[in-house]
């Protein structure tokens, strides 16, 4: 074979390209989740279950007493509006991550991967895209719930953006490196036992942390441990005008430490090897 | 209706080189195996610019694994791929540039419309909204499709699903176009559209095309022929010689005599 040589000198790519691609892959994303209602609603009936039915049942059982960023006594429902908003982005993250990684999106996995821009850029384009549409869903949950008398200040709802980026990107890139790297949590069952439910349950979503404490120091240990946790604090604080700086730094550093596990590990030959003939020859 | 104009632009500057010195793809000793299976074994040929190539071969002969390989979708395992010139492990953003890929599995938005699929494609490529919205009203005009331009991709026929695809993959004005058996599921008129599309793009735009496929009456006198079997290149060359020293009369009977196969799949002429 003839010796390769090259004909035009390479160019490299403006950051104005960037951006554009950067844009049109959240701008498709967004398009694709206004036309699949039943997704945004299953998306917003799951955390409006939680808030109508389990915390009005717990309102009782459950006294919170004042605790940052809180000044005065909270109802339970109160309480757990966070947790739910950082719910609704661990669901979202794990779905839209378990998509990319198997089946369901992999043709188009295929297309963006056939960008010539670097497949890492792509791949953290994604996952921001998967993080507007989980800013879609929680943005329509704290409307449901300002009508259920949640009702943050209302310069609260401009503050916990910027949490709620970065823990839909923390949570996203972990979906993504949990998928890419755990051969047998390839379904949606397996993520939610494995998942999903250990990571609410062991988090301060339901319950503050001083209260686990006295019931289990080892239960306590392992919901300071969770990143779910800071995600569910830094939200929390965020709402109400507050940093919680020990979250920040806990998910600034699980979302570099994720995303670039995630990128390192995504191997797009194992969501092909498994479609079988019919994907090609597998 | 007629058969669809082709869609690319007219190269505005030509070649600086001789097209036989720089191929539009080369693929140079490709190996890759998947665990214990290989699939392909020291594969290596060339495509030129403004050529159609066949790649024939049966199901599971590893036509997808070396298309996945050539649009990096999966790391090069061993050997080299080069898109004129540039090596797509190393330099695989001025590569993917130059490539255009049509897959086999559907891969458009079947929510989206024409136009939302198009813009998806060309933001991909970071070609800004004003030139891509223009591009693609071009395009579509080009493939008959201008009409149905807001219509969800889901109501379009298999047919007009597969130009759309082709369109798409023109978009970014690539050299060289690759095609996974592009014409699978379709009737004999798109078919035969699909095809005519492609060959005058070759001959009108200049474009080197590799066309993957297992039917035989795909294949024209004058085509390039790549016969690959099992994961092994058997032949190679234009497609009468391939044809005349297997010592056949025609593709199909070739095809027979090199693979040794018993019978054909459904599909060959």
């Amino acid at each position: 074979m003839s010796s390769i040589t090259s004909r035009d000198a390479p160019r490299g790519f403006s950051f104005a390209e960037y951006m554009t691609c950067l844009t049109g892959i959240v701008w498709r994303e967004g398009l694709r989740f206004l036309h699949q209602r039943e997704r945004f609603v299953s998306a917003l009936v799951r955390p409006l279950v939680w808030l109508f039915i389990f915390a009005a049942g717990f309102r009782q059982v459950l006294g919170i007493s004042i605790i940052p960023p809180y000044e005065t006594y909270i109802l339970y429902e109160v309480y757990i509006a966070p947790g739910l908003m950082a719910m609704i982005q661990l669901f979202n993250g794990m779905q839209s991550s378990l998509s990319m990684v198997y089946d369901r999106e992999m043709g188009n996995m295929r297309t963006l991967l056939v960008s010539p821009l670097p497949r890492g850029f792509l791949l953290f384009c994604k996952l921001l895209a998967g993080t507007a549409v989980s800013l879609l869903q929680v943005y329509a949950f704290l409307l449901i719930a300002w009508f259920w008398d949640i009702t943050p200040p209302s310069s609260g709802y401009l503050t916990v953006l910027p949490a709620l980026i970065l823990s839909g990107l923390m949570l996203g890139s972990l979906g993504m490196l949990i998928s890419s790297g755990i051969k047998q949590l390839e379904n949606f069952a397996g993520v939610m036992n494995f998942v999903i439910f250990p990571m609410f349950f062991a988090s301060s979503a339901l319950y503050p942390l001083w209260r686990v404490q006295e019931g289990s120091p080892y239960l306590y240990y392992l919901c300071e441990a969770n990143p779910f946790t800071h995600a569910v604090e830094l939200i929390r604080f965020a709402l109400y005008g507050q940093v919680n700086w020990i979250s920040l730094a806990v998910v600034a550093s699980c979302t570099i430490v994720f995303m670039i596990g995630a990128i390192l590990a995504y191997d797009p030959s194992r969501g092909l090897a498994r479609r079988g003939p019919a994907g090609g020859e597998g | 209706m007629t058969s669809p104009a082709p869609i690319a632009e007219p190269r505005e500057s030509a070649p600086k080189l001789d097209p036989a010195a720089v191929p539009a793809l080369s693929i140079d000793a490709v190996s890759h195996a998947y665990g214990q299976r290989r699939a392909l074994m020291d594969v290596s040929f060339n495509v030129q610019p403004a050529s159609f190539t066949a790649l024939l071969g049966l199901n599971g002969a590893g036509k997808s694994t070396l298309f996945s390989l050539i649009t990096r979708l999966f790391g090069i395992q061993s050997g080299r791929v080069g898109i004129f010139g540039h090596d797509v492990s190393k330099s695989p953003g001025e590569a993917l540039r130059l490539l255009g890929v049509v897959f086999q599995p559907r891969t458009l938005d079947l929510d989206l419309s024409l136009t939302q699929n198009l813009l998806y494609h060309a933001a991909l490529h970071g070609i800004s909204r004003r030139e891509a919205a223009a591009r693609s009203a071009e395009l579509l005009g080009r493939i008959g499709l201008s009409e149905r331009a807001g219509s969800k991709v889901r109501d379009l026929s298999g047919g007009q699903m597969r130009r759309l695809e082709i369109a798409r993959a023109l978009l970014h004005r690539p050299r060289l176009l690759l095609l996974d058996e592009p014409t699978v599921g379709l009737d004999v008129k798109a078919r035969a559209d699909i095809i005519s599309h492609v060959r005058q793009l070759v001959t009108e735009q200049g474009i080197g095309v590799l066309w993957a496929t297992h039917l035989f009456d795909e294949i024209m006198a004058g085509d390039d022929l790549v016969v690959l079997h099992q994961g092994k290149v058997l032949a190679q060359g234009p497609m009468n010689r391939v044809i005349t020293e297997a010592g056949a009369q025609d593709v199909n009977t070739a095809f027979m005599r090199l693979t040794g196969a018993q019978t054909m799949p459904g599909g060959g002429a």
